[in-house]
């Protein structure tokens, strides 16, 4: 049985989730498209993972990769995925959809979108109920209308009565979180839920998803690709890139001291960390279109590090903190040996 | 890595628009074989005479002792009744060319005349605005909101019988459609930086239209005239079926299967089968064309 | 809601109008209104009598409004040929027409959105591609000639169904006769509805296959998936729900189209209904008619547009509440 050590040594319980060399590759007309390439990273019980990255980084798609809602052109072709020791991977269709929405759950990026217009949030939420439990409607109906009250939605029994498009965005993803936490999952990925929303409303909606996860004790990967929202929020921080985790380790470790030069590169673009006046700091370049990858490490174009030796992929090594590691031949902390 | 262009782009910009258009045409094998068709079918209808094997309306070639003959069955001067013989003697196959060709004609001249009146009313409207746009397109709606065959038929019953007031009724059906598609086409055109300089440079009006919004306009107008043909032909066959379209003296396809009618209880069926068949092909060809063109003019997929 | 209702139904009534004033023109300005009002064998002293009774020796206001008048009492001339009243002959065939449309609009629907459906879900297959190319053909092949060959395979080959005409008809709710309660009504019935029905129905598998592949590609069906939801419940409610409003539209707006074609599938299978009526008195020039089943028709268009107007506020969530504020 694997021991997992916590920051301060402590012996945790078995992770929630273990994925292991995650590959999802979508199969284009253009060419093979490696969205997802080589991800493995756990998350403890009731831990909450940042998942950071510009857009095109994977992030999303390991999101939908991890609830099985890759579709052709796309396939996972290959790595594990155990949910609570469950291999996902080996399940056939009808065991995973018992999963999803039961034990491992997603909320999206645009509310507006993600609920169907056409119908009444009481059925969109006691139908999520009934997919999974068998209870009766009123049950059903009375556990969605808690849901909203834990959700900080006044007056549910109205709302339940009501319409998508009778909600303000940041209600509308307070019905997401709702939906989410409906069946108790141990796992809740949120895919970038505050990026459509007003910035204060954004905070707003931080503090409820944080208030609940802590808790219920549901896990938590927050996709973004805003560092600031991670910084508040998260225990640990993967960060990727061109589809490869570059670097992990606890938040603090991460932010204060990153090993690798793409975190330290996103880290200096955020305005705040700029000074007023001058520049505004940059990464060079841009992000490499998934096609067509050169050999070596992705990031080799952009950085100021890099060498001839760069042109071999590197493989996460352990270095700076406890429990950070990083890929990278010249990374800005030293390597464990 | 990737700072030159690749080759394929600057293959392309040596292409001009219509050898684009033709060779991404042809590149569908669809395309190709309603094209084909299509070719074959206007051959026939303009050759008609040359290429029947007797002239069906001359009365004197025909002995009505050859009525009703089936397909295949050996004609007097030696050759064979193909497609067998109508009720008045007539070769089938002779009579589904020439009707070809008078189908084919009302059809392509309802059309274009439909096509100039409903652009130059579209053009305006979309041109000038205001109050006269919007009377005009209110016509248009109410108009396309009934079905074209109840129109035509409002109108021949008002106007009488013969060609001329049948191709006044297909004209009136269709003006509509192009009216209304070029005026979309228009707005969206209108709205473009070339018609503000046009605007700024004062150019005349008639100009700007003509030769500056029509020409942009143009692609979505080839793809319903093309179809609206197919529709013309149909509407014009249904009407002579009816008994309401082209005179006796014009024999269209729809005149040849509404002859036919009367014979196919008792297993006569050639003599409305195959004009009924020459009609299905040529429909079904121009539309396959039509499509293939809706699919290369349009220019959200053009690269 | 009301006052959606309200404002639309008035806003019918001024299309009414000036539809009638365009009728109006056509028969007795444009038109000779003596040929069209009165028979052409009346001598010429019943020709002044009729010219002074129908008040045509008035100006065309007045005879407008005698128009109106004779319009709204239901009196629209007499029939040449039938010596009836022209209104009264053409309400006689309109249960045939009516069944005979609402049949065609059964068979597209059953049909067409279960086809199009599964053109929708599976658009690369073998069935998905096959049920396009058959739509194509269904709204480009005439419609008269489909009828024709119809009637030669079933009919006369194989003799399964009856060519031509209406079966027994047995009376609906006491007062409308209906041919489709009996079995030899039946088949009558459904050759020719089966024609009236191939265009819809093609039209419906198009306009559903596309709403189902746009549908498809949308979030919410993707968190209805997140959410565990059976397949069958993902389509059958979440996409379902969501195509089924603009096909509602287009279904009513159709019907309209149907009566329309109906003219020639009843001439086809001489099917006792309105348009057959219409036809042969364009064919004997009996104008009363003509005119009493243009108007009808109108009335009818503008019913169904009405009526598809509040249709599509009462399904679709949005533009009822949009419309209330407004």
């Amino acid at each position: 049985m694997n021991e997992l050590l916590s920051d301060t040594g402590e012996a945790m319980q078995e992770p929630v989730l273990e994925v292991e060399g995650l590959r999802t590759h979508f199969f284009t007309k253009a060419g093979v498209v490696k969205a997802v390439d080589d991800v493995s990273f756990t998350v403890g019980r009731g831990e909450v993972l940042g998942l950071v990255g510009e857009s095109g980084s994977g992030k999303s798609m390991t999101g939908y990769s991890l609830m099985g809602l890759i579709d052709p052109p796309g396939k996972i072709v290959a790595g594990s995925i155990v949910l609570d020791g469950i291999a996902l991977r080996t399940l056939d269709a009808e065991h995973q959809r018992h999963l999803r929405g039961n034990r491992i759950a997603m909320i999206f990026q645009d509310p507006m979108m993600t609920l169907n217009p056409v119908l009444r949030i009481d059925v969109q939420m006691i139908e999520a109920i009934l997919a999974h439990k068998h209870v009766t409607q009123e049950v059903a109906r009375a556990r969605a209308r808690e849901a909203l009250v834990k959700v900080g939605i006044p007056s549910p029994d109205e709302r339940l009565l009501a319409y998508p498009h009778q909600f303000s965005g940041g209600m509308r993803q307070r019905v997401a979180i709702a939906i989410a936490l409906l069946n108790r999952p141990d796992l809740i990925i949120a895919d970038e839920p505050t990026t459509a929303l007003d910035v204060t409303i954004q905070g707003q909606i931080l503090y409820e998803i944080q208030k609940l996860t802590r808790e219920t004790g549901t896990a938590l990967i927050w996709i973004t690709h805003d560092l600031s929202v991670v910084a508040g929020l998260a225990d640990r921080v993967c960060v990727m890139y061109a589809g490869r985790i570059v670097e992990q380790g606890s938040c603090e470790e991460v932010l204060a001291n990153p090993a690798h030069p793409y975190t330290r590169g996103l880290l200096d673009s955020v305005p705040a960390n700029n000074e007023r006046g001058q520049r505004l700091k940059q990464i060079p370049g841009m992000t490499p279109s998934l096609l067509d990858l050169p050999p070596g490490c992705p990031f080799r174009e952009r950085c100021s590090y890099a060498d001839a030796e760069c042109e071999v992929s590197p493989e996460m090594r352990p270095m700076g903190g406890p429990g950070q590691s990083a890929r990278c031949f010249h990374p800005l902390v030293p390597v464990h040996v | 890595m990737a700072i030159v262009a690749p080759s394929s782009v600057v293959e392309r910009g040596v292409q001009s628009p219509l050898q684009r258009v033709v060779s991404d045409f042809l590149a569908n094998p669809v395309a190709i074989f309603g094209l084909g068709l299509l070719t074959l079918v206007v051959l026939a209808a303009v050759f008609a005479p040359l290429i029947s094997p007797q002239n069906p309306y001359d009365l004197a070639q025909l002995d009505v002792m050859d009525s009703r003959l089936p397909p295949g069955s050996p004609a007097p001067n030696g050759g064979t009744f193909w497609l067998g013989t109508d009720d008045q003697g007539r070769d089938m196959l002779s009579a589904i060319f020439y009707g070809l060709r008078i189908s084919l004609a009302v059809g392509v001249i309802s059309t274009v005349c439909a096509l100039i009146i409903g652009l130059a009313m579209g053009l305006t409207a979309a041109y000038f605005g205001g109050r006269f746009e919007t009377l005009v397109m209110r016509i248009v709606d109410i108009q396309l909101s009934f079905p074209a065959i109840l129109i035509a038929l409002i109108l021949i019953a008002v106007l009488g019988q013969g060609t001329g007031k049948v191709i006044t009724a297909l004209v009136t059906v269709q003006w509509a459609y192009y009216a209304r598609t070029v005026r979309s086409a228009a707005l969206v055109e209108k709205r473009r930086e070339y018609m503000e300089a046009a605007r700024c440079l004062a150019l005349s009006p008639s100009r700007i239209v003509f030769r500056h919004l029509l020409p942009n306009c143009l692609p979505p107008m080839i793809v319903v005239a093309t179809v609206q043909v197919a529709a013309a032909i149909a509407l014009e066959a249904t009407l002579s079926f009816l008994g309401l379209g082209l005179p006796i003296t014009e024999p269209s396809l729809g005149l040849l299967i509404a002859n036919g009618y009367q014979y196919l209880l008792s297993g006569k069926y050639w003599i409305s089968f195959f004009p009924g068949l020459a009609l299905l092909l040529t429909i079904v060809s121009i539309n396959l064309v039509a499509d293939q063109l809706r699919d290369v003019l349009n220019p959200r997929l053009q690269r | 809601m009301l006052v959606f209702i309200i404002r639309r139904s008035l806003q019918s009534v001024v299309v009414l109008l000036l539809m009638s004033l365009l009728v109006f023109v056509g028969v007795y300005a444009i038109g000779n209104p003596i040929d069209i009002l009165i028979n052409p064998q009346a001598d010429q002293a019943e020709r002044e009598q009729a010219i002074a009774a129908l008040g045509l020796d008035k100006p065309l206001y007045a005879q407008y409004f005698t128009f109106l008048g004779g319009a709204l009492r239901g009196d629209l001339g007499k029939s040449f040929v039938h010596a009836t009243s022209a209104l009264g002959l053409i309400l006689e065939r309109m249960p045939a027409t009516m069944e005979l449309a609402i049949s065609a609009m059964v068979i597209a629907v059953i049909l067409g959105i279960p086809l199009g459906l599964w053109a929708g879900l599976k658009p690369n297959g073998v069935a998905g591609r096959t049920i396009m190319a058959g739509s194509i053909l269904g709204f480009s092949l005439p419609t008269f000639w489909v009828g024709l060959m119809l009637i030669m395979v079933f009919a006369v080959e194989l003799h399964w169904l009856p060519s031509n005409g209406r079966g027994p008809t047995t009376l609906l709710l006491g007062v409308i006769p209906v041919s489709f309660m009996t079995w030899d009504g039946l088949k009558h019935l459904i050759l020719p509805a089966t024609n009236l029905a191939l265009f819809n129905l093609a039209l419906l598998i198009r306009l559903t296959r596309a709403g189902t592949h746009e549908a498809l590609l949308q979030d919410y069906v993707k968190f209805a998936r997140a959410k565990g939801l059976t397949n069958s419940r993902v389509i059958g409610v979440h996409v379902l729900r969501n195509i089924l409003i603009p096909i509602v539209t287009v279904i009513g707006l159709q019907f309209g189209a149907l009566i329309g074609f109906a003219i020639v599938t009843e001439s086809v299978f001489a099917w006792p209904g309105m348009g057959k009526l219409l036809i042969d008195s364009i064919n004997f020039l009996d104008r009363p008619v003509i005119v009493a089943y243009l108007l009808v028709i109108v009335f009818l268009f503008i019913l169904i547009n009405l009526t598809v107007d509040i249709l599509y506020s009462a399904l679709d969530p949005r533009v009822r509440i949009t419309e209330s504020k407004g």
